[in-house]
This record gives C-alpha cells, sequence and structure tokens, in this order.
C-alpha cells in the first residue's frame, strides 16, 4: 500500500538572500512498508520527524533522497498527483484548521466535488461518509459549533468520502481532551476493521497504539524501533530515552519485574495486569 | 492570599436566548500556598472559573473575594489584581509578540509601572526559574522550539510575581517528556517559592503526582473536592462522568475488591508497586 | 465581547427565505437597495420598511437577533447622526449654542440618514443571516460566470470570500483569547489617547496575523490533500437550479420595484 526507500529530507533554511543558513536531517533513510489493511502507528516525540514523514505520504513533501510510493505510485510523479491523494487521504493536528466547508455536509462534500464526482454521487457519499464516522445528527450544523473530537470526525468523513484506501492522521488527537481523543481513535479503528480501510496513525500518545497492529517508533529522523504494541512496551527504558513513555500499568508490572516478580513483559492493559498478578499469587500459593 | 469564590454564578450572553450557565452556584475556598489540581473536561466550567479569579469574567450572581475584598467592588484595581493573579492560558505560546524572549517577557512587568531595572531583573529571574539560558534571551520567540517557547510564556506571567498562578492546560501538545519537564517545573516554583498553583487539566494522572487537593468539576458545577486519595476513592462516580482515575489506582481499588489485602488508594506507580510487591514478598 | 459581533453570521433556520436560490437573494437585496436611494422623504420608506418586515418575518431570524446583530454598527450609525445634525447648513435654526448651530434640517437629514442606513443594513444582513456562505459565493460566482470570458479568476475570488467568512467566527474568538491573555499581563486597551490606545493592539494583532497565517498554511495542505485544484472539472454538491418558488420571488422583487418607482415619481 504505502511503501518508503530510503527517505531522507532536509529542512533548509536560508537567510534573507537567500544563501543557505542551515540544513536540517528531518528524516534519515526511512524504509517502511505498511500493507493494505493494516492499522500502522507511528510514534514519536515533538521534532522527532513523525509529521515530516506523514506529510511526504500524501506528496505534500517532497524527498530531499530516496523514494516514496503509495499504491505503487510513486509520490515524485506529478500527473498522479490526484490519484496519489484519492487512494491516501490525510486527517491533521488543528480540527479548525482544516474545515472548509460553513455547514457539515457541504464541508464534506468538498473533496468528492474536486474529484469530479456527479452530483448524485457526491450525497451518497456524503450520506454514508457521515454515517460512518456517527455524525449525521450535525450534518446541517455549522463546524464552529463541534467539539473538538467532533469536528475531526468530520474532517475524517471529508476523507472517506474520497473512498480513500489508507488514511494518515496526523496527530489528530494532540489538541483534543480525552473524550475526543477516544471518540477520534475509536473511529479510525472502526474504519480500519469495518471497511478495511489502512490506517496509518502518528501520534505521541501511548494509550492510543495499544491497539495498533504494527508501531514503528521514530526518534531523530529515524526508525529506531519496529514491532507489536506488546514488543513496543516491553522496552520501558529504551522508548524514555525517545522522550517517550509507557501506559501506567506497563509501568507498574516493568517495575514489580524488576522487583522480582514474574509479570510478562509488555503489559497493555489493567485488566490484563490484574489477570497476570493474581496468576503470579496463585502461582506463589500452589509451590507453598 | 486566598480566593473565595461565594454562591457565584456565571451565564454566558445573560438575558438573551442564548444564556447558558457555565458556572451554577460555586462556594469554594483556595488557600494561601496551596497545589490544587482543577480537573473536569471541555465544557465542565473550568475555564470559566479561572477566569473569574483575576477579573478576567465577572460573576452573573454571587461574589469572588480575593484577600477578602470583593472584585467586583468600586474602585477595586483589576489591573494590580491581575498582577497578584497570574494566569497562564491554554497554548500560552500563541501570545508571544516580541521581538526578543527578553522584550516578551518584560511585557507583564512594564505594564505594572515598575522601574527599568526592576523589570530587567524580574524578566531575568523569571526566565531563569524556567530553564531558559541566557543564550536564547535574544533570540527572536518565534524561533524557539514547541517547548521552549511555552516556558517562554510561562515565564512573561512569572515575572510579575505573582501570588498565585493559575495555568490552564499547561501540558498540551506537549510529547511525554515535554509534559514531565513542565509538570516538574512548576512543582519546583511551588515548592522554592510558596506561591498557589492551581493546576487545570483533564489528565488524573498528570496531577495525581502533584498536587494537596483536587477539585473535580462537571456541567458548570463543583461534584468532587478533597485530596487525591479522597477525590479517587470514587473511581465510579468519576468515571460515570467520563473522567478516569489513574490506571494504578483502578488496580488497586480492582484488587481490593476481589479480597486482595491491598491499599485501595494507591495514586502514583511508586506506591502501587510498593503495596503490590509486599504482598508477595509476604505470600513467599 | 468581541464574540457577541453577530451580524453577518449565518442562521440556521428552515425558511422560504433561506430555500431561496442565492442569485434570488442577491438580486432581491440589490433591488432594495437601489429603492432605498430612490426617495428623498420619510413617506417613500414605507414600501421599504414594509417589504424588510415582511422578508424578516418569512425568514424566521428573531428580531431580537436582528437588532443585536445592529449594535455592531451603532458606532457608525452615531457619527453619521451626529455628522448631519451639526454640519448640515440650512434656513430654521432650531438651536445655537457659541459655534454650534443647529438646523432643522439637520435634524431631518440626520433621521432620514439614520433610516436609510438602518434599512440598508439590514436588508444586506439579512441576506448573509439566511444564505450559507457557500451558497452566497456559489451565487456570486454564477452571477459573475460571464466575467470568466475576460480571464477574470472568478471561482478563485468566490473560493476566497467563502473561506473568509467561515474563518471569521473562528479569527473573532482567537482575537478574544489573546486580548484576555495580554489582560492577564496587565495590558489595558482602554486607557490612554489614541496613540497609546492603538499602541495597546500591537501585542493582539501580532499574535493574530501570525496565527492567521499558521491557519492560512494548514488550510492551503487540507485543500490541497482533498485534491483541490482550482474551478476546472469541479462538480457540485448543490448545483444552483432555479425552482418555482425562485421565478415567483423575482416576479414579487420586479413588482416590488414597480411599485417603489411609480410612488417616488408621485413624491417628486
Amino acid at each position: 500500500m504505502i511503501k518508503t526507500k530510503d527517505l531522507s529530507f532536509d529542512y533548509i533554511r536560508r537567510d534573507e538572500e537567500g544563501n543557505v543558513e542551515s540544513i536540517t536531517r528531518a528524516l534519515d533513510e526511512v524504509n517502511i512498508s505498511v500493507k493494505p489493511g493494516d492499522f500502522v502507528a507511528v510514534l514519536g516525540a515533538n521534532g522527532s520527524g513523525k509529521s515530516t514523514f506523514a506529510k511526504h505520504l500524501d506528496a505534500i513533501l517532497m524527498p530531499t533522497e530516496g523514494s516514496v510510493y503509495v499504491n505503487g505510485m510513486p509520490t515524485t510523479d506529478e500527473d498522479k498527483l490526484l490519484d496519489i491523494r484519492r487512494t491516501a487521504g490525510m486527517v491533521f493536528q488543528n480540527p479548525d484548521n482544516q474545515i472548509i466547508g460553513t455547514i457539515v455536509e457541504d464541508d464534506v462534500g468538498f473533496g468528492p466535488e474536486n474529484l469530479g464526482i456527479p452530483t448524485e454521487e457526491i450525497w451518497e457519499r456524503v450520506d454514508k461518509a457521515l454515517d460512518r464516522v456517527g455524525m449525521t445528527k450535525y450534518r446541517c450544523d455549522s463546524p464552529n459549533k463541534l467539539s473538538g473530537g467532533q469536528k475531526q470526525r468530520v474532517a475524517i468523513a471529508g476523507i472517506m468520502a474520497m473512498k480513500p484506501k489508507c488514511i494518515i492522521l496526523d496527530e489528530p488527537t494532540a489538541m483534543l481532551d480525552p473524550v475526543g481523543r477516544r471518540e477520534v481513535i475509536k473511529t479510525a479503528k472502526e474504519l480500519n476493521e469495518k471497511e478495511g480501510v489502512t490506517v496509518i496513525l502518528i501520534t505521541h500518545y501511548m494509550e492510543e497504539v495499544i491497539e495498533a497492529d504494527r508501531v514503528i517508533v521514530m526518534d531523530a529522523g529515524k526508525v529506531v524501533l519496529e514491532g507489536t504494541p506488546r514488543q513496543i512496551f516491553s522496552r520501558v527504558e529504551q522508548l524514555k530515552s525517545f522522550r517517550l513513555d509507557v501506559p501506567q500499568v506497563t509501568a507498574l508490572a516493568f517495575e514489580l519485574n524488576k522487583r522480582g516478580i514474574p509479570l510478562p513483559p509488555g503489559i497493555l492493559t489493567v485488566k490484563e495486569f490484574e489477570e497476570e498478578y493474581i496468576k503470579a499469587l496463585s502461582a506463589l500459593e500452589g509451590d507453598a | 492570599m486566598s480566593i473565595i469564590f461565594d454562591h457565584v454564578t456565571h451565564k454566558y450572553e445573560a438575558g438573551t436566548t442564548m444564556e447558558k450557565p457555565a458556572l451554577k452556584d460555586i462556594n469554594l475556598v483556595i488557600n494561601d500556598g496551596e497545589f490544587i489540581g482543577l480537573i473536569g473536561h471541555t465544557g465542565s466550567g473550568k475555564s470559566t472559573l479561572i477566569q473569574h479569579m483575576n477579573g478576567l469574567l465577572k460573576p452573573t450572581e454571587g461574589t469572588v473575594y480575593v484577600d477578602g475584598e470583593d472584585i467586583c467592588g468600586k474602585g477595586y484595581s483589576l489591573k494590580s489584581l491581575r498582577s497578584r493573579v497570574g494566569l497562564v492560558f491554554q497554548y500560552p505560546e500563541h501570545q508571544l509578540f516580541e521581538s526578543s524572549v527578553l522584550l516578551d517577557v518584560e511585557f507583564g512587568p512594564k505594564n505594572m509601572g515598575l522601574t527599568q531595572l526592576e523589570i530587567q531583573y524580574r524578566a531575568f529571574e523569571a526566565l531563569k526559574s524556567v530553564g531558559i539560558g541566557d543564550d536564547l534571551i535574544d533570540a527572536s520567540p518565534f524561533e524557539l522550539s514547541g517547548g521552549q517557547k511555552r516556558r517562554v510564556a510561562i515565564a512573561g506571567v512569572l515575572a510579575m510575581k505573582p501570588k498565585v498562578l493559575i495555568l490552564d492546560e499547561p501540558t498540551a501538545g506537549l510529547d511525554p517528556a515535554g509534559r514531565d519537564e513542565i509538570l516538574g517545573l512548576i512543582r519546583r516554583i511551588h515548592e522554592e517559592s510558596g506561591i498557589t498553583v492551581i493546576l487545570v487539566s483533564h489528565s488524573m494522572e498528570d496531577v495525581a503526582n502533584y498536587v494537596d487537593r483536587i477539585i473535580v468539576m462537571n456541567d458548570a458545577k463543583v461534584v468532587l473536592e478533597g485530596p487525591p486519595k479522597t477525590v479517587f476513592a470514587n473511581c465510579d462516580a468519576l468515571e460515570s462522568i467520563g473522567l478516569s482515575v489513574p490506571q494504578v489506582t483502578r488496580i488497586s481499588a480492582d484488587l481490593k475488591n476481589l479480597g486482595l489485602p491491598v491499599r485501595p488508594d494507591s495514586i502514583t506507580i511508586e506506591e502501587a508497586a510498593d503495596e503490590l510487591a509486599a504482598l508477595y514478598k509476604r505470600l513467599h | 465581547m468581541i464574540r457577541d459581533i453577530t451580524i453577518g453570521q449565518y442562521y440556521p433556520e428552515n425558511s422560504i427565505i433561506h430555500r431561496l436560490d442565492p442569485r434570488v437573494k442577491l438580486a432581491g437585496t440589490l433591488v432594495f437597495l437601489v429603492s432605498l436611494f430612490l426617495f428623498k422623504s420619510f413617506w417613500g420608506y414605507i414600501p421599504a420598511v414594509i417589504f424588510l418586515f415582511t422578508c424578516i418575518h418569512l425568514s424566521k431570524v428573531p428580531f431580537k437577533h436582528i437588532v443585536k446583530g445592529l449594535k455592531a454598527v451603532v458606532v457608525l450609525l452615531s457619527f453619521t447622526l451626529l455628522a448631519n445634525i451639526f454640519f448640515t447648513k440650512g434656513t430654521d435654526l432650531v438651536f445655537s449654542w457659541k459655534f454650534i448651530k443647529i438646523y432643522r434640517e439637520g435634524l431631518e437629514m440626520a433621521g432620514f440618514m439614520a433610516i436609510r442606513l438602518t434599512l440598508l443594513i439590514t436588508g444586506s444582513s439579512l441576506m448573509t443571516y439566511t444564505t450559507t456562505p457557500t451558497k452566497l459565493t456559489d451565487g456570486l460566482e454564477r452571477a459573475f460566470a460571464p466575467l470568466k470570458l475576460f480571464k477574470a479568476p472568478v471561482h478563485e475570488v468566490a473560493t476566497m470570500m467563502s473561506i473568509a467568512l467561515r474563518f471569521i467566527p473562528v479569527l473573532l474568538e482567537e482575537t478574544d483569547k489573546i486580548m484576555k491573555a495580554q489582560q492577564a499581563r496587565g495590558a489595558d486597551f482602554e486607557e490612554g489617547g489614541l496613540i497609546k490606545r492603538a499602541k495597546a493592539m500591537i501585542p493582539i494583532l501580532i499574535p493574530l496575523f501570525i496565527s492567521a497565517f499558521r491557519r492560512a498554511g494548514d488550510l492551503a495542505m487540507a485543500m490541497e490533500v482533498r485534491c483541490y485544484h482550482g474551478g476546472e472539472g469541479r462538480t457540485k454538491m448543490k448545483p444552483l437550479k432555479y425552482k418555482l418558488r425562485d421565478l415567483i420571488a423575482y416576479l414579487i422583487l420586479a413588482a416590488y420595484l414597480a411599485v417603489v418607482i411609480f410612488i417616488g415619481k408621485k413624491l417628486h
């Protein structure tokens, strides 16, 4: 679905006369491949390059070196630009700055309008997209009246109406409260499971990546870890060195493990922890 | 410096068809030197509440007393109040406007009409306390990283030497390490200067480690109030209004309910780890 | 407070006026504005007032809401009023004190202008209350479509307008927030002379501009990823099509214009 090959990107800063002032390597030989139907989370601290990476997947930025393929199309191919963007849609961080329409349904229709879809089909797509994100009730409202989570769901619907194969969510929850965050992640998860849409979620919130099929950790422009959430979260100390964290339960299990209590690494949920802890205790009683 | 809310109600667009209450009959006492966590989700009224503390909003009904004085009284100087009750808004870096970090931090003290010497001294001191080094004070605030900008903005309020420091979601948008740094910074400021700190957040885990008292708001009212352990003892009540208790608190409560001899009110990872490790060792 | 400015913002309702084709409403507003300038006496405004109030009633926009919207232009109104009172020279002196002289003609003129301006502003804001910016710009785009022949960027201008309208409330809220943040740092926007006040705006304007630019950048990116590439090959979710009611509305407008012109001639 999406593949990057030795992707590198430099931010070049120029002074007023246009001379190069400084070059910062934001991405350094990133090699990633995402299969259709995957739910992949890209985890990284601020400044790790994760957003720069996301912007390459939708041909907003072009690689300095290396290449990016979306469904086999190289992003540098200008003739394929619209095809690439209708294959891989993108949702951004700030909910206010990506809604174009003044009422919800107009906004969702914006993408299909640009694609030249016939009017009747636009309506079908808008109806369906709003239904998928659970925003049908608000279709005639002004986006300004919605909560942050609802605005992001409208933005997702706007992308869904273009019928993409893949959705890239670039820190969609960074500006939301916990309720909004849950709404957005749940919506993304459902699209992935029910519609088979490939999801690439960029974030720095640990709780959000637990349900991903695969987690990619970035630091200083490089991919530093890759694996299932369980594998990633068993590396508590390494994650901390990347300015990241683990969920509280994972940290607790890690701490107990250090103190000699046999708990498996990479515990992700409260329920799992409780079961494992009780198992460890009953193993003791069994011994005694 | 104490802040007292006496039957405070605030309605937006009072008297119109669009009237909506944002605070309903709030009674609160905030004591000198306390470290308070104010929790609630968006729209619960917490932002409205803090804007009453420095007179940016006025009660529709009821009275707010700061140091025993009614802040809406005749002749009360709101300007002086605002230098004593410092308010750091959400995403405070969006209010930076000066050409250099130092000048921006000087904005507050300048408005207070202090001498140039005092202004500079306070700005330097504030920048130092938030960990902005001398190498950055002449830089344009717009060239700094996100985390640095936020520190500069906090310094801008600290430079007024407030007796009460209110921070509205100071960790919003920061990564985990950035979050810990800012929270650590706030704790240090509280410890060193002894000022009252009110930390507004929607994360229980963020405040559990730091504050003396938690005030929980929901639907324009204060619904729970007390030390973290007391508040978190109401796991289910909190979850019913969409707020979660720290995972470790949930775990200790659940294990207790299952009949294990553990304290149900651990609120930090260390506490819970001590408790659970001790139980394991006892059975060993 | 700045957030209270409601003039020009769409008021969602389901009324016959809301459902009319935006082109009809554009034409209607134009006819109404023209009708206001046809008279030079109070009586001439009676049909205009009746017409406007009928439209307001049909639109289901609460009268209170419209009055509230007018608050934003009170300064402009009182300025014109005072200018007319003090600077109109006439023959019938009603009041004089030192160099101030007020004539009956001035008072009449002021009353006249106040009515005209109020009607004018209410009339044009009724259009924006009942038409979403999207439809409004669609209407403008269609109305000015002939200009495309002369290579005028009609679609682009219409899109720009629609986005500007979408962001007005967002930026107003932002202004409010920045103002409060600077007030919390002791800024004072109400004290001092003109220069001092103008200077006090800098801490608001700079952050506001920066934020507007950031938003513009974000928005451009969001539009790009949603395949926006100008008006070429674009279809419409809500294409403008005249319905029977629009034709009837045109007829009513024509009738109104005829009545107004007739009365105007009679009165002169």
